[in-house]
């Protein structure tokens, strides 16, 4: 008799919990992304952004978002005449947050690969990165012949790496594991050059008396771009609009200047990594 | 040089912003470790159940809490419930719902290895008083298993704080994002950044952790007395 009683309620619990579950899927629309007038009639855009990848996307001393991602976004919410919240995303978690419709737009540095184009909407890119190569002062590497017979450092992994090795056997690659040890090698001289991507050695050459990008841009550039959940097309051609609209007053190059110039210093290009209106070239 | 990087502790709102990581740090670990040991010590004694359904039923939620990484299943309630059941919680909530799930299956299994640590004479002196199950339960196996339980309850509610450090990556900036944030802030003005703000952060753990160890001790040593 005990024993009944005990199975009874232990079937009584779990059915409980699965008709819980199941009632919860029919009417289950959390998922869905929002429109561009569903956002404005709640008010708030939602937008995915690093926090601690400056100049891109930061929180600043008096915690507020800045960055070169943020000044875009803010510029959007502001022409749709809502209000902006940020959520704070990890590289790894970009995509989940556009799938479940947690977040509207991500606008984390977002490099349009074809793997992620499968899951994702990219709208018109804003940005743009490629190859860049560091060098010490004295000896300037300023062109890729320059560098046969020399001694290349490079981080395992990167697009760098695989660059090197297909379109130039004739280099030496010295490679280590992590960006930390790679750039310190270069400081320590078992190296020529260092060959990365070129926002992240323009970055660190300012940081580092002695040393200077002589390559800005090199093989294959890849561009960034606000990215939505897969099929909402009505926020796609939104910021397809404004990305457009934008070029016309040269809203990217102005972002530059606010953003990315005080850590890339006066002497990089800004035409090695804006993309104003859209246009790669 | 060494000064300036303590400095960056005191600039704008970084004291504050960091107080307010371990705050969020805090709400979630207190809110599961509640959970948990509350449910822990039902679900302890439901695995100690005659019926082997319930044995079974336990076993299988506990191997599966187990053999989870932490971090799926926070992807699983963060993301997954809101796509498949339409629950659209906020990381906080998907957290302390984790971590108490979490919690309580560990819980149960060290509530299950102190009740069975008690001599089995215990539980059939009180059958033999004509005492009711619920009643050896209360009177006699939970309060001598409570001692027993103690030092390894403490050993996971600290843990449990410890891992809230993965909650990042559901979009809850706790106490070591908020410290990398600032950091990389400050890359350029103070390179040495990095030292002050994890001390600070080592500093804020050590503060919530160790006085929750030393109650811990201070409540096993009373209860040593006592029995």
């Amino acid at each position: 008799m005990r024993k009944i009683r005990w199975t009874l309620a232990v079937i009584a619990v779990l059915a409980v919990i699965f008709t819980a579950c199941g009632k919860k899927e029919k009417n289950g629309t959390q998922g869905k992304a929002r429109t561009p007038d569903e956002i404005k009639e709640n008010g708030e855009i939602v937008i995915g952004v690093f926090s601690d990848k400056k100049p891109f996307g930061y929180v600043d001393e008096n915690a507020t978002y800045q960055g070169y991602d943020v000044y875009f976004g803010n510029r959007m919410a502001e022409d749709l005449g809502v209000k902006v919240k940020y959520i704070p995303v990890e590289a790894a978690s970009r995509v989940e947050y556009l799938r479940t419709g947690k977040a509207d737009v991500i606008l984390a540095n977002f490099t349009a690969t074809e793997e992620r184009k499968e899951q994702v909407d990219f709208a018109l890119p804003y940005m743009k990165v490629s190859l860049g190569v560091v060098s010490p002062e004295k000896s300037l590497i300023t062109r890729e012949s320059q560098l046969k017979g020399k001694t290349l450092i490079v981080s395992k992994g990167t697009t760098a790496e695989t660059y090197f090795m297909k379109h130039h056997p004739e280099v030496n690659l010295l490679k280590f594991d992590q960006y930390s040890e790679a750039f310190q090698a270069l400081k320590d001289g078992r190296g020529d050059a260092l060959a990365t991507d070129n926002t992240e050695v323009l970055a660190w050459a300012v940081e580092n008396d002695g040393f200077k990008v002589g390559i800005e841009s090199m093989g294959n550039t890849d561009v960034i771009a606000p990215a939505v959940q897969k099929g909402n097309d009505e926020l796609l051609s939104w910021i397809n609009e404004e990305i457009k609209t934008l070029g016309k007053e040269n809203f990217f190059h102005e972002n530059y200047e606010k953003t990315l110039k005080p850590v890339y210093g006066s002497s990089a290009d800004p035409e090695n990594l804006v993309i104003e209106g859209g246009n790669v070239q | 040089m060494q000064d300036m990087g303590i400095k960056i502790l005191f600039e704008g709102d970084h004291l504050i912003r960091l107080l307010e990581g371990m705050g969020v740090t805090l709400r979630i670990s207190l809110v599961s470790a509640g959970g948990s040991v509350i449910l822990g010590m039902i679900f302890g004694m439901l695995m100690m159940a005659d019926h082997a359904v319930i044995r079974w039923v336990s076993r299988i939620y506990l191997e599966f809490v187990r053999i989870m990484p932490q971090l799926v299943l926070l992807f699983l309630a963060y993301f997954g419930a809101a796509k498949h059941l339409g629950w659209d919680l906020s990381g906080e909530q998907a957290a302390a719902a984790v971590f108490t799930f979490w919690g309580t299956a560990e819980m149960g299994d060290l509530v299950r290895g102190a009740l069975q640590s008690i001599p089995r004479h215990q539980r059939q002196s009180g059958e033999a008083l004509g005492l009711t199950k619920l009643q050896i339960y209360r009177f006699i196996l939970v309060p001598q298993a409570l001692k027993r339980l103690i030092p390894q309850a403490v050993n996971l509610i600290t843990r449990m704080i410890k891992t809230t450090s993965l909650v990042v990556l559901i979009g809850v900036a706790e106490v070591v994002k908020t410290g990398q944030q600032i950091i990389e802030s400050a890359r350029l003005t103070a390179p040495d950044a990095a030292l002050w703000v994890y001390g600070a952060v080592f500093l804020l753990y050590f503060a919530v952790c160790w006085p929750i160890s030393a109650a811990a001790g201070l409540l096993e040593k009373h209860w040593g007395e006592e029995v």
